[in-house]
Order: C-alpha cells, then sequence, then structure tokens
C-alpha cells in the first residue's frame, strides 16, 4: 500500500524540478474540449490553430511557440482548474481554445487575476462584449449573438411569421435567441431552451408539430445537433416545415454525421468553404489535405485565431513581452484572414461581414454549405455600447 | 480510530508527515501550494463523510449534495455582493465565518429531511435513495436560472476573512489547514463521546443496540446531520480555492470520489480518510503525469489505470491504508473490526 | 391539451419507460438475488452501444450487429462477474461501490480509446425511418419499434421467468438465497448467468438508445441513475416492480418536460412559467421516488412480502 506513496512522491520531485522556461519563448495554451458530444469543435479549433501555425513555419511572430493542449471536458469546473494549471505550471503567456460560453466566463476571472491574454476562437458571450468587456479578453470570431442576427434579419426578410425558437440552457443559447428576435420582428409559435446534456428531443419535437410553426430557427451546436436533426427527420417534419439555424447548427462536423436530413437548410455564417479569396482556398485545400476531412467554420476560427496573434507579435517586435505592447498591438492588427478583412472593435470583438449559407449536396454527393448571399456588411455587435473600454 | 497515543509508529510518521506538508506548503511553489489546498479541503471532506460512513455505518452515496450546498452559499452570497442585491430582503454574509454557518444550517437541513426519508431503508436501497436525493439538488443548481444553472458562478474575489485577507494563497491555504485541525479535534470528541460509541456499537450489532433500547434511527440521523454540516463546510472552502462554483461539485462522480478517499485510507478511523484523501489527490495530479514518462501520450488515459487499481484495491483492501501502517503491533492502534456482512 | 399532443408525449414517456425496464431488470435482479450494487451496469448499455454500431457501421446488417453486440456485451458481463463481482458478495456494499465505480472508470476510458472521444451514431436500416399515421399524427417508426422491443423482452423475461427452470431457480434465489444455495443448486453458475442476462439487456437498451440519440461516453451514468430511481420505486429485486417503476418513471419524466410548463403557463405568466418548468421538470422523478419511499419504503411491488 506504500508503493503508490512512494511513486507519487518521486513523480513530484520530477515535475518539482521544473520545466525550464527560455525567456524568448511562446507559451500558449490551447484548452478545449477534446472528448465527449462537443469535441468535434474543440477538435477542429485545434487542428485549425495547429494547421495555422505550420502554414507561418512553426513559429507564430517568427518566436519558438509551444502550445499546450489540454482537454476541458465541457465542464466548467475542470476548465477552470486546468486554466490555474497551464497558468501557474505552465507560465502560459496567452490562452485560446475555447469553444463554450459559460466555460470561458468561468475561465475569465482566473485569467485576468494572472493578466494572462484569452484570445477566444469561439466562445464571446455577451457579458464581455458589453458590461463586462475586459482588457484581457479578445474574440477573434464573432459575438453570440452575431450569426444568429444574420439569420434573423434572413427569416425576416423571407417573410416567415410564425417561427418556433430551440436552444440550450446556457449563455449562449440565451444569447442565440436574443440576437434572432433583435432582427426578426414576426411573431413566435413557441420558445423552449432544453438542458444542455439533453440528447432525445421526442417530447419537444411533439410539442412543436403541435404548435403548427411555418418555420424553425434552432441553435444546438455539436452532438446536439446532430441528435435533433435527425430526429426531426425521422418525426417527418424535414419537407414539412423548413429549418433556419446559425452556422453553428449546420457545421461541417455536423453535416458529416447528418447527410441528408440537412439539406436545403439555411444559416447566418461569417466564414464559408466557398468564400473567394486565396488565403481561403489555400486554407481548405490543405485542411482537407492534412486532415482527410472538410473544416468546419470552427476550424476556419481557429486558423484564424493563429494569425492574429502572429501579426499582433510581428507588430509588437521585441517588446511582445511587455503586455501593454502586446495588447495595444492586438488591438490593432488589421489583416486578412480567410473570411476576408478582420479587425478588433473597441471591445475587442470582430468588425465584419456576414453571409447566409444554404446546405448543398454537391455532384460528388458531399454535403456542405455554399453562400447565398451577403447579408450584413462591416457588422458589429450590439453590446458594444455598453463596454467602458477605450472609450 | 485509536487515541493518539495509541497510534503506531507508522501512523504517527505519516499524520506527521501530513500535516508537516500542509503546514510548510506555503514555501512551495504556488501550484504545489495550491494541491496541498486541494488536500486539506478533500481531507476535512473525507473524514466528514466518514463520520457517517465509516462511524456510522451509513453508506452515503450522496455526499456532493452537501460539498455543494456549501459551495453555493459562497457563490449565491457573490452574486448579489457582485450586483449589490439582496435575497429575499436579506443581504447573504460576505464574510467566511457566516457563510460557514449558513452552509452547516442548510446542509444539516437538508441531511435531516432526506435522511429521515431514506434512513427508513438500509442496505443498496440506502445507497440508492441518498445518491437520488443528490442528484435531484444537482438538478435543482442546474435549473437554477437565478445563479447560472449549469455555468456555475465564477467568483471574482474570495469571501472575507475575519482578521487576514484571505485572497493571496499562503493565508487562504493556511486558513483552510485551521480548520481542518479544528475539525479533527471536534471529529475525535465525537468519535470517543458515548454518542460515538453508540453510533459505533449500532455500527457492529444494531439488534443489541437496539435491545438496549437506544433508538438508533435518531442517532443516526443526528450524526448523519453532522458529517453533512462539515462537509458543507469544506464545500465553503472548495468554492473559495477553486474560485468557482457550480452543479458538478453536486454530481454523483464526487459522492463516489469522497467514497474511494474514505475506503482508502480506511473508514471508521477518521485520519485514514485524511490520508486518503491526500493519497487521491495525489493520485489525480501525478498519475499522468507518471504514465506520461513511461510512455508518451499515455497519461491522457490514466483512468484506465485507475479504474482497476480501485478494482484491485476494493478486492485486497481489507481495513484500508492507516489500518494497515498499523500493522506488525498488534493491539496497538486497536484498529476496527472488519465490517463484513455474511 | 390537445389529445393528440398527450398521446404521442405519453408515446415518448413509454419508449423511455420500456427502455428503463431493459436496464433495471438486469439490477433489480442482480440487487435481489447477491445483494450486489453494481454501478457497472451503465457500462453494459454503454458497451452494447458502442458495439451495435460499431458493427452496424462495419457490416451494414442492422439486426444481426445488435445481436452480436449483444452477446458480445454478455460475455463482458460474465468476466465481470467472474473477476470482480463474484469475490464482492460477501463483502461490505461499500467494497462493491468502490470496485464498480473502478470499473465505470475503466470502461469508460477504455471506450474512449477504442471507438475515440467523439460520438459516433447507430443509423436505423431503412425499414425503420418514416413515420405511422396514428389517428392523424405521424410518429417515427423507429420509436415504435422500440416499444414494441421493449415489450417484447419484457414477455420474455416473465416467460424466462416464470416459466423456465432457470427462471424458478432465480425465483428461489431472489426469495431465499440461502435456501437454494442448500438444496445444491451451482449457485455459481446461476449468478454468473444472471449478470450476462441483465448485461445482454442493458446492452439492448443501449443499441435501442443508439438509433435514436449519439453513442457516446459516459451515456452509461446518465441512465443508470434513472434506473436507480426505478428500482426503488419498483422495490429492490423485483420485476414486476421494475416494469411497473420504469413506466411510471419514464411517463413522469416525460410528461414532466412535456407538460409542465403548460400546466404551470395556466396560473403563472408564459415566462415565469417556462423558467419554473424547466426548472421543475428534471425533478419531477426525484420527488415521486421522495413519495413512494416516504409512504412505502420497500417498494411499490417488493419482490418479498
Amino acid at each position: 500500500m506504500k508503493r503508490p506513496f512512494s511513486l507519487a512522491l518521486a513523480a513530484c520531485a520530477l515535475v518539482f524540478a521544473g520545466t525550464p522556461v527560455g525567456a524568448q519563448e511562446l507559451r500558449i495554451g490551447m484548452l478545449t474540449t477534446l472528448s465527449g458530444p462537443g469535441s468535434g469543435l474543440g477538435i477542429d479549433i485545434r487542428d485549425g490553430f495547429r494547421l495555422g501555425i505550420e502554414h507561418l513555419g512553426g513559429k507564430l511572430g517568427g518566436l519558438e511557440t509551444v502550445v499546450v493542449e489540454a482537454d476541458d471536458e465541457r465542464k466548467p469546473d475542470v476548465a477552470v482548474q486546468k486554466t490555474d494549471e497551464m497558468i501557474s505550471r505552465e507560465r502560459i503567456y496567452i490562452m485560446t481554445g475555447q469553444v463554450w460560453s459559460n466555460l470561458a466566463l468561468a475561465m475569465m476571472p482566473t485569467l485576468a487575476r494572472n493578466q494572462v491574454f484569452f484570445i477566444s476562437p469561439n466562445a464571446g458571450p455577451s457579458q464581455l462584449a458589453g458590461k463586462q468587456c475586459n482588457p484581457w479578453f479578445f474574440n477573434t470570431a464573432w459575438q453570440n449573438d452575431n450569426n444568429h442576427e444574420a439569420t434573423g434579419a434572413y427569416v425576416q426578410k423571407r417573410g416567415f411569421n410564425r417561427v418556433y425558437l430551440l436552444a440550450p440552457n446556457y449563455p449562449a443559447g440565451h444569447d442565440s435567441l436574443n440576437g434572432f428576435k433583435r432582427y426578426y420582428k414576426g411573431g413566435i409559435a413557441g420558445e423552449v431552451y432544453t438542458p444542455l446534456e439533453q440528447m432525445d428531443y421526442a417530447a419537444e419535437i411533439a410539442n412543436l408539430r403541435a404548435a403548427q410553426p411555418d418555420a424553425v430557427f434552432f441553435f444546438l451546436p455539436g452532438g446536439l445537433g446532430i441528435n435533433f436533426i435527425k430526429q426531426y427527420a425521422q418525426a417527418g417534419l424535414k419537407d414539412r416545415i423548413p429549418l433556419f439555424g446559425p452556422a453553428f447548427s449546420f457545421s461541417q462536423d455536423i453535416l458529416q454525421a447528418v447527410g441528408e436530413a440537412a439539406v436545403g437548410a439555411y444559416n447566418g455564417a461569417q466564414w464559408s468553404p466557398d468564400l473567394p479569396n486565396e488565403l481561403n482556398r489555400k486554407f481548405v485545400d490543405s485542411f482537407k489535405q492534412t486532415y482527410g476531412r472538410l473544416p468546419s467554420l470552427y476550424a476556419s476560427q481557429g486558423y484564424d485565431t493563429a494569425l492574429v496573434i502572429d501579426a499582433a507579435l510581428r507588430s509588437a517586435g521585441d517588446k511582445w513581452m511587455d503586455k501593454a505592447t502586446f495588447r495595444l498591438a492586438l488591438e490593432k492588427v488589421v489583416l486578412e484572414t480567410t473570411r476576408g478583412a478582420f479587425r478588433f472593435n473597441r471591445n475587442h470583438f470582430p468588425v465584419q461581414d456576414y453571409y447566409i449559407r444554404q446546405v448543398v449536396k454537391l455532384e460528388d454527393g458531399t454535403i456542405t454549405n455554399r453562400i447565398v448571399e451577403k447579408i450584413f456588411e462591416d457588422h458589429e455587435d450590439a453590446y458594444v455600447q455598453e463596454c467602458p473600454m477605450n472609450r | 480510530m485509536p487515541r493518539l497515543r495509541e497510534l503506531a509508529p507508522l501512523q504517527t510518521l505519516a499524520l506527521a508527515l501530513f500535516f508537516g506538508f500542509l503546514v510548510a506548503a506555503p514555501l512551495a511553489e504556488e501550484w504545489l501550494l495550491k494541491l496541498a489546498t486541494r488536500m486539506a479541503i478533500f481531507a476535512m471532506a473525507a473524514a466528514a463523510l466518514d463520520l457517517a460512513l465509516g462511524v456510522g455505518g451509513m453508506v452515503s452515496f450522496g455526499h456532493a449534495a452537501f460539498l455543494g450546498l456549501g459551495a453555493y452559499v459562497v457563490g449565491i452570497a457573490f452574486v448579489h455582493g457582485f450586483e449589490g442585491s439582496t435575497l429575499a430582503g436579506f443581504e447573504p454574509p460576505a464574510d467566511i465565518w457566516r457563510q460557514m454557518l449558513i452552509a452547516m444550517l442548510a446542509a444539516s437541513a437538508f441531511a435531516l429531511v432526506t435522511g429521515w426519508v431514506s434512513l427508513r431503508t438500509r442496505g443498496v436501497a440506502f445507497i440508492m435513495i441518498t445518491l437520488a436525493f443528490a442528484q435531484m439538488l444537482y438538478w435543482f443548481f442546474v435549473s437554477l436560472r437565478r445563479y447560472q444553472g449549469e455555468d456555475g458562478i465564477a467568483l471574482w474575489n474570495r469571501s472575507q476573512g475575519l482578521f487576514v485577507d484571505l485572497e493571496p494563497q499562503p493565508n487562504f491555504h493556511l486558513f483552510a489547514v485551521l480548520c481542518l485541525l479544528l475539525f479533527t479535534l471536534l471529529a475525535l470528541r465525537l468519535y470517543h463521546s458515548r454518542f460515538g460509541r453508540v453510533l459505533r456499537a449500532a455500527r457492529d450489532n444494531e439488534r443489541r443496540v437496539s435491545a438496549l433500547g437506544f433508538p438508533i434511527v435518531r442517532f443516526r440521523l443526528v450524526a448523519y446531520g453532522i458529517s453533512a454540516a462539515a462537509t458543507a463546510v469544506a464545500g465553503v472552502l472548495l468554492a473559495n480555492a477553486t474560485w468557482f462554483v457550480g452543479p458538478s461539485y453536486l454530481s454523483w462522480p464526487v459522492s463516489g470520489q469522497l467514497i474511494v478517499m474514505v475506503v482508502l485510507g480506511g473508514m471508521g478511523t477518521i485520519f485514514g480518510p485524511m490520508l486518503g484523501a491526500a493519497l487521491f489527490v495525489l493520485l489525480e495530479q501525478f498519475l499522468p503525469d507518471l504514465l506520461d514518462l513511461l510512455e508518451p501520450g499515455a497519461g491522457e488515459h490514466w483512468k484506465l489505470v485507475l479504474g482497476p487499481l480501485l478494482v484491485l484495491l476494493a478486492l485486497r483492501l481489507r481495513r484500508g491504508l492507516f489500518p494497515a501502517l498499523a500493522r506488525g503491533r498488534p493491539g496497538a492502534g486497536a484498529v476496527l473490526p472488519e465490517v463484513d456482512r455474511g | 391539451m390537445d389529445p393528440l399532443l398527450l398521446l404521442q408525449q405519453t408515446l415518448n414517456g413509454l419508449q423511455l419507460g420500456v427502455m428503463l425496464f431493459l436496464m433495471a431488470a438486469g439490477l433489480t435482479l442482480i440487487f435481489g438475488i447477491m445483494d450486489f450494487i453494481n454501478l457497472a451496469h451503465g457500462a453494459f448499455y454503454m458497451l452494447g452501444a458502442y458495439l451495435a454500431a460499431w458493427l452496424a457501421g462495419l457490416f451494414d446488417a442492422f439486426v444481426p450487429s445488435v445481436a452480436v453486440a449483444l452477446l458480445l456485451t454478455a460475455i463482458v458481463g460474465f468476466l465481470v462477474e467472474l473477476v470482480v463481482a463474484r469475490e464482492l458478495y460477501r463483502r461490505d456494499h461499500l467494497y462493491q461501490v468502490l470496485a464498480t465505480f473502478g470499473l465505470v472508470l475503466f470502461f469508460d476510458e477504455l471506450v474512449k480509446l477504442l471507438f475515440g472521444p467523439q460520438p459516433i451514431f447507430l443509423e436505423p436500416p431503412p425499414w425503420l425511418e418514416g413515420q405511422v399515421e396514428l389517428f392523424g399524427a405521424p410518429y417515427p417508426v423507429v420509436r415504435l419499434a422500440i416499444i414494441a422491443t421493449g415489450l417484447a423482452s419484457a414477455v420474455f423475461l416473465w416467460w424466462l421467468i416464470a416459466r423456465t427452470r432457470l427462471g424458478m431457480l432465480i425465483r428461489a434465489g431472489a426469495d431465499n438465497r440461502e435456501m437454494v444455495q442448500a438444496l445444491g443448486v451451482d449457485i455459481a453458475t446461476l449468478f454468473a448467468l444472471v449478470f450476462a442476462l441483465g448485461a445482454a439487456f442493458a446492452a439492448l437498451a443501449g443499441a435501442m438508445a443508439g438509433t435514436i440519440v449519439a453513442v457516446r461516453i459516459g451515456m452509461g451514468e446518465e441512465i443508470l441513475i434513472l434506473t436507480f430511481v426505478v428500482v426503488v420505486v419498483g422495490g429492490i429485486g423485483s420485476i414486476r416492480g421494475a416494469f411497473v417503476g420504469a413506466l411510471l418513471v419514464g411517463l413522469v419524466d416525460t410528461w414532466g418536460r412535456a407538460l409542465l410548463p403548460g400546466l404551470l403557463g395556466l396560473v403563472f405568466e408564459r415566462s415565469v412559467a417556462d423558467a419554473a418548468g424547466a426548472a421543475l421538470a428534471p425533478m419531477a422523478i426525484y420527488v415521486l421516488m421522495a413519495l413512494v419511499l416516504a409512504f412505502r419504503p420497500q417498494g411499490l411491488l417488493p419482490a418479498r412480502g
């Protein structure tokens, strides 16, 4: 019985010797969801980020770059604990990777207290865009509401008037329906929040059918969306009531799993695999080549995050370790990314264009998204006015 | 658990090492200090569970509920303090002493109500019912939109100490160790009191104690309440240690972990579960590192090793680590008879 | 309330109920006969789902894949009994909890290693796709098939227990273990068979679940807790109790989620009702359990008197 104890002590001594930290080494924490129903998103972000670093010659801003990866299991308490560990044991300078808003919000105090930059490639909760905007937080994707706003504007434009709304019960879920309703002004046939852990939507789908809506808007990312779309088709509703959603409900990871069940659905996004710019073509091709699958928008966000960090490091130059200098460099970043022109607003969220995409089946049988139209130009989020930063 | 002077040398050594490490931890690197804090807190929670499980003979599979209740007292107070709002007209206290008091009251109230129902059953049914009640409370907090439900509450600051600032880790750590020591003294008193003796006797031979005219269920209920209250205090500390409160603190794997700590260390010995907790926290932290050393990348799958390790412990372990340390000196540390049925 | 909607939600509740029954039947037998608490029962459910999905993906033959998955899981169950459970029947429940908790960790990690961390899917065959009209409202065929399979399994189990020699021994074992042993029955083999049978039923429930939701790590733990509630409500060791308890829990859970917000809406404002409904619905079955225990601590239909 004493054996494990002495083993642990031995390990303790080993670790205590410490990880040597080079002076000019850039250490980045990649804390994301690598297991469970949300893992498709995290894996895409990580792979996109890796590809971005690879395209930049393995170095961000020309610096030796070490990326420490960890799985948050999509649990806030695990995320906080791993964050703490990455800061005190791995001495990271930048944290990235976070998919989920609830996890990002849970990690924020720890990161801010330890003055670590948090560059979120996905999670963009309204709190951090508005009143609680934070000098240590940047988002390279969007504010949570944005893709929902784009879809809302489109549903409004198409003239639907009895829409049924469905989202999971967590901050991004509430942001989602708020965003949709900001641009959709028609009638609402029903509004449901489901537990984030829920996988069977039988009860909700029966209620939905009974409410007789003329369209359904739902936000269910990753595994949740896969279950919902499959069950929606199983219930025979696919051809009767059209589905709308943000890009998250019809991202490539979902399309891969649900196949035909999603064809025809419309969704709002800041990025699409067919965006006609050189960088994007290079990204999509080389992602396909490296990982053997089509990239999702999460992958593009991971890739762009690497580009943004690289650009900021380059403009900060030798002084990148000075946190005020690096922050200023980030704030001033202007560059071309896979989604086109990119810059931060004063609340550290992007100002960018948004598109409506449709799920299509290509001639070779691939199911993917194609752009239908551009719905917003240089769109900024609805919370920037509440943010006291850089006013 | 023996009286202090009856401890075997190895037991004394283990305890000295454990408490010595806890007291000296502020000299170590920050991440090691945090590990020590975690050890102290889970040592308290495990020893508190031992009062119900080892001493009282009640196999509770729902003690995470009490840990979580304590944590939520901190979380809810933080939310109201942050917003400057009140809860039903009251201002929840920001200082840790009053938070602990409220946590103890809330946890023991929940324990008395659910215990009253649960103690109508024994054996397997008791295990499942305590689990289900904890799960009920878990879902309650998951659904509690007012306090961010499943997302939990991230704390921007710790509870206020009475004379010390708890924000710096060394201060907070020593405060947690102090709580652990105070609790240890109380638990020892309780164990050797008449109350404790009746509980232990009832655990070993229910019929005889009942024949002597003791209202066993009432004794057990009280013990369950005390155990819950102490676990809730650990919960208050846990919230402050992790800067976070969420329903996951009430989830059933946490209850399972607490049981593992108790059994690992030796149930019914109070000190044993403390060492069990320390060992478990160490395993959690270093097993992945150790596996990575043997085979890079293997650390990710450390539970593949931990699982069979627990099975092996269950199959081979008769009394737990702490009693095993007294081996070779029969009589010393008068270890409890094994609680086997059959 | 729209009667058609009520019917649909009742069917959804039944569907959850029969799946819970398949889980609970094995668990309650293991409790009743061996007095053994098996936290790893959910792992059999997960294994069944993963194996069925994996085999169906390889061979494109749905029914044989599920059958083989059941068989393989039964073998795993048999081995678990042989290596772990057998040693622990006479030990305190605590050690059973410890060992099977370890098994849960082990199987979750093993599945992650074998099948990857991402959820996988069990595609139902074409003949299970589509809907049937039930009183004018369409209902998914696959869910009806689950209800039918579940009920058929219940009948099979009833036959097995009421009409066969094995069943007689199981019943006798549940009533009085010592007596059966004294009669010279090979109790060790009987226990192993019951364990394997329970594992196979759990695997069937898992495979059925796989046709409607993603197959993922941790799915076993979610349903395990519900199964515990079923067993306690029904009465430990009682198959009839497990059946009644399972349907009751399935219906209360589904009705709770589907109807509670609407019912509260009659009394409160819409937003309040939605919030309260969402908060109360997941707790409904635990309230049910507490109520049953408060009035009948031995469960609704206990095995012994």
